[in-house]
C-alpha cells in the first residue's frame, strides 16, 4: 500500500515539473539579454528591454485589443446560447429535437479545428454567394465562428450544474403560482449563476486563444494576437514572446488566485451563516 | 400576450438548435458537397452539383479528389502517421497521467484543490505560447541541450526539434490536463474500502489495483483517452512547430491544401477522411459523456 503510494506521488511531483518546466523557462527568459536567446547571458541579464519592446509593438498591440473584443462578445453570446441549450437538455425531458440539439453540441469539443474551421469558412462563402452577406471574412466571421464553439463548453457546464440539482425548486415556486418565466429568473438562474460565469470565464480563454479555426475565418486585416505570435514564433523563438507569454501567465494566476481565494471567502461565510442559524435555533 | 408553456419551452430549444444547424451541420454538409467536386478557376473555385448539358439537367458527382487522396502516397501516409502519433501520445498521456490522477484523488482534503488547480492552471494560459515554450527547451542550442553540455553528459547537442519525439512531447505536455481530468472525476468517487478488504483477504497492492481499481475506472480512462486521440489526430499547431518538416499530420495537409494549393474539393476530401476516422471515437466520446451526466443526475 505504502509503495504504491510514494510511486504515485513521486509520478504526480514529476507530472507537475513537466508541466511547469516549459512555462518557468519562458518566464526566466523574458529578462534574458543575450543575442542568443536560449542561452542565459548572466552578464548583462536580467533586463525588461524586451518587456519595453513588446509594448512598443502597435502590430501585437492591435491584435490583443482586437482579441479582446472578439473575446468579449464571443463569450458573451455563447453564455446565452449555451445557457438556453443546457436548461433545454436538462430541464426539458425528451422533446423532438433533443437527440439532434445533444448530438450538435458536443461535437464541436471533441472536432478536430481544421475541419470546423474549413466547415465555417466555406459556409461563409457560400452564404456571401447566396445572400450577400457576411461581405467577405473578418471580426464579424471570426465572433460568429467562436461563438458557436465557446457555446458547446458552455452548454456542457451549465448542464451538469443543472444535473446536480433536482427539480424540485423549480416545481415548488411552479406549485405556488409563479410564471415560468418568472421561475427562471428567480431559482434556475440564480442555481446557475456560477456555471454561467465559469463558462464565460472558459469561453473568454478558448476564444482569446483560438488559432485553427480563427485562421481559416480571418480576412485579410483581422488578424488577432494567437495569429500574430503563430506568424512570428513559425520561424523561431523570439524573446518579446516570452514577455508576453510572461504577461499572461501573471494574469491568468493571479485571476485564478483572487477568485480562488473569493470563492473559499464565500464558502466560509454560508458555512458561518449557517451555523449562526443553527446556534438561533437551539 | 401570454406564451403557453409548451411554446417557451419550443422557443428556448429552438434557438440553439438553429444557430448549431446553420454554423454547425450545413457548414459540414457543404464540406461533403464540395468533396465531390472537381477545383477549377473561378469564383468558387470548385464545380457546381448541378449543371446544364445540353438542355438537360444533370447532377455532377465527382469522386476525382479521393482517388487523387487514395493513389498519392504522401496522403495515405500523413493518415496513417497521424494515426500513429495520436495513438502513442494517448497511451504516453494515460501512463503518466493516472498516477498523476490517482495521487490526487488519495490527497487529503485541503491539498487536493491546489493540485487540482495546479493541473488546470497551464490550460488556461495560452496553448500556442506553451507549445512554442518547447520550441525554446528543444532546439539544438536549446535549455536542454545547454544543459546536458554543460553537464558534459553529451558531446554534441542532440537534434531534438523537428523530430517525432518532440510531436509527442508537445501533445502529451498540452493534452495531458485532458486525461487527468475525467481520470480524477472518476477515481475520486472509488470506495477505498473496497481496496481494504481486498489487503484482509491478502490480496496484494497491485494484485488489487488490477482487479477492483482499474475496471472500476475504465469509463474515465475512456473518457480521457478519447479527449486526447481524438483531437490529437486533427493537430495543427504542434506539429508546425515542433514536427518534421518531411512527414506532414493529416490537419497541415489539410490546410496546406486549402490555403498554398487552393484546392478546395481535395481539403473537403481530407475533412470528410479524418471525420470517417473519428466517427466512431466520437460517437463513443458522446456515449460516455452521456452517461456520465445521467449517474451524476
Amino acid at each position: 500500500m505504502r509503495t504504491r503510494g510514494l510511486f504515485t506521488r513521486v509520478a504526480l511531483v514529476l507530472g507537475l515539473v513537466f508541466l511547469y518546466v516549459p512555462i518557468i523557462s519562458m518566464i526566466v527568459f523574458s529578462f534574458n539579454n543575450s543575442r542568443l536567446v536560449t542561452v542565459w547571458d548572466a552578464a548583462r541579464s536580467p533586463t525588461l528591454k524586451w518587456y519595453g519592446v513588446l509594448v512598443h509593438n502597435e502590430q501585437i498591440l492591435a491584435a490583443a485589443w482586437l482579441s479582446i473584443r472578439i473575446a468579449v462578445v464571443a463569450a458573451s453570446a455563447a453564455v446565452v446560447l449555451g445557457t438556453l441549450a443546457g436548461v433545454a437538455l436538462a430541464r426539458f425531458g425528451a422533446f423532438r429535437a433533443r437527440l439532434l440539439l445533444a448530438g450538435m453540441v458536443t461535437a464541436p469539443i471533441v472536432m478536430p479545428e481544421v475541419i470546423t474551421g474549413l466547415s465555417l469558412l466555406l459556409m461563409f462563402v457560400a452564404l456571401e454567394q447566396l445572400i450577400g452577406w457576411p461581405k467577405g471574412t473578418g471580426a464579424v466571421t471570426i465572433a460568429l465562428a467562436h461563438i458557436t464553439f465557446c457555446m458547446a463548453y458552455v452548454t456542457v457546464v451549465v448542464q451538469s450544474r443543472l444535473a446536480g440539482f433536482d427539480e424540485s425548486l423549480e416545481e415548488a415556486a411552479m406549485d405556488l403560482g409563479a410564471r415560468p418565466l418568472k421561475v427562471f429568473f428567480r431559482i434556475t438562474l440564480p442555481l446557475i449563476l456560477p456555471a454561467i460565469a465559469s463558462g464565460w470565464l472558459l469561453a473568454f480563454t478558448l476564444s482569446w486563444d483560438d488559432l485553427v479555426i480563427t485562421q481559416f475565418v480571418a480576412g485579410p486585416g483581422s488578424s488577432t494576437l494567437p495569429m500574430v505570435v503563430f506568424s512570428k514564433v513559425r520561424f523561431g523563438v523570439t524573446p518579446d514572446v516570452n514577455a508576453l507569454a510572461t504577461i499572461l501567465v501573471l494574469l491568468v494566476a493571479t485571476g485564478i488566485a483572487v477568485s480562488t481565494v473569493w470563492m473559499r471567502y464565500q464558502q466560509r461565510r454560508r458555512e458561518r451563516d449557517l451555523q449562526l442559524a443553527a446556534a438561533a435555533n437551539l | 400576450m401570454r406564451l403557453s408553456q409548451a411554446t417557451g419551452r419550443r422557443l428556448i430549444a429552438a434557438v440553439p438548435t438553429l444557430w448549431l444547424l446553420l454554423l454547425f451541420l450545413i457548414p459540414f454538409l457543404i464540406v461533403f458537397r464540395i468533396s465531390f467536386s472537381e477545383v477549377r478557376l473561378a469564383i468558387p473555385p470548385y464545380t457546381p452539383l448541378l449543371a446544364w448539358h445540353h438542355g438537360a439537367l444533370h447532377f455532377e458527382v465527382h469522386w476525382s479528389a479521393y482517388s487523387f487522396l487514395f493513389t498519392d502516397p504522401m496522403y495515405v501516409s500523413s493518415y496513417l502517421y497521424s494515426l500513429k502519433v495520436a495513438a502513442v501520445s494517448t497511451l504516453c498521456c494515460l501512463f503518466i497521467g493516472y498516477p498523476m490522477a490517482y495521487a490526487i484523488a488519495r490527497s487529503g482534503p485541503a491539498t487536493r484543490p491546489l493540485l487540482l488547480m495546479l493541473i488546470v492552471l497551464p490550460f488556461w494560459t495560452s496553448f500556442l505560447l506553451r507549445v512554442y515554450a518547447w520550441i525554446g527547451l528543444l532546439k539544438n542550442n536549446g535549455v536542454i541541450n545547454n544543459v546536458l553540455l554543460s553537464l558534459h553528459l553529451i558531446d554534441h547537442p542532440l537534434a531534438l526539434l523537428q523530430t517525432d519525439f518532440a510531436v509527442y512531447i508537445g501533445i502529451v505536455y498540452s493534452y495531458l490536463p485532458f486525461m487527468i481530468l475525467p481520470l480524477y472525476a472518476n477515481l475520486e468517487k472509488h470506495d477505498e474500502t473496497l481496496l481494504e478488504a481486498a489487503a484482509d483477504l491478502g490480496a496484494r497492492p497491485w494484485r488489487a489495483f488490477a482487479r477492483i481499481t482499474l475496471p472500476q475506472s475504465l469509463p474515465g480512462i475512456a473518457a480521457g483517452s478519447l479527449l486526447v486521440f481524438i483531437p490529437a489526430v486533427g493537430e495543427y499547431v504542434i506539429p508546425t512547430l515542433l514536427g518534421r518538416p518531411d512527414q506532414l499530420m493529416i490537419g497541415r495537409v489539410l490546410s496546406d491544401e486549402f490555403f498554398e494549393n487552393r484546392d478546395w474539393p481535395v481539403a473537403s476530401a481530407v475533412a470528410i477522411l479524418i471525420l470517417l476516422l473519428l466517427i466512431v471515437p466520437i460517437l463513443l466520446f458522446q456515449r460516455v459523456e452521456r452517461r456520465q451526466l445521467e449517474t451524476e443526475a
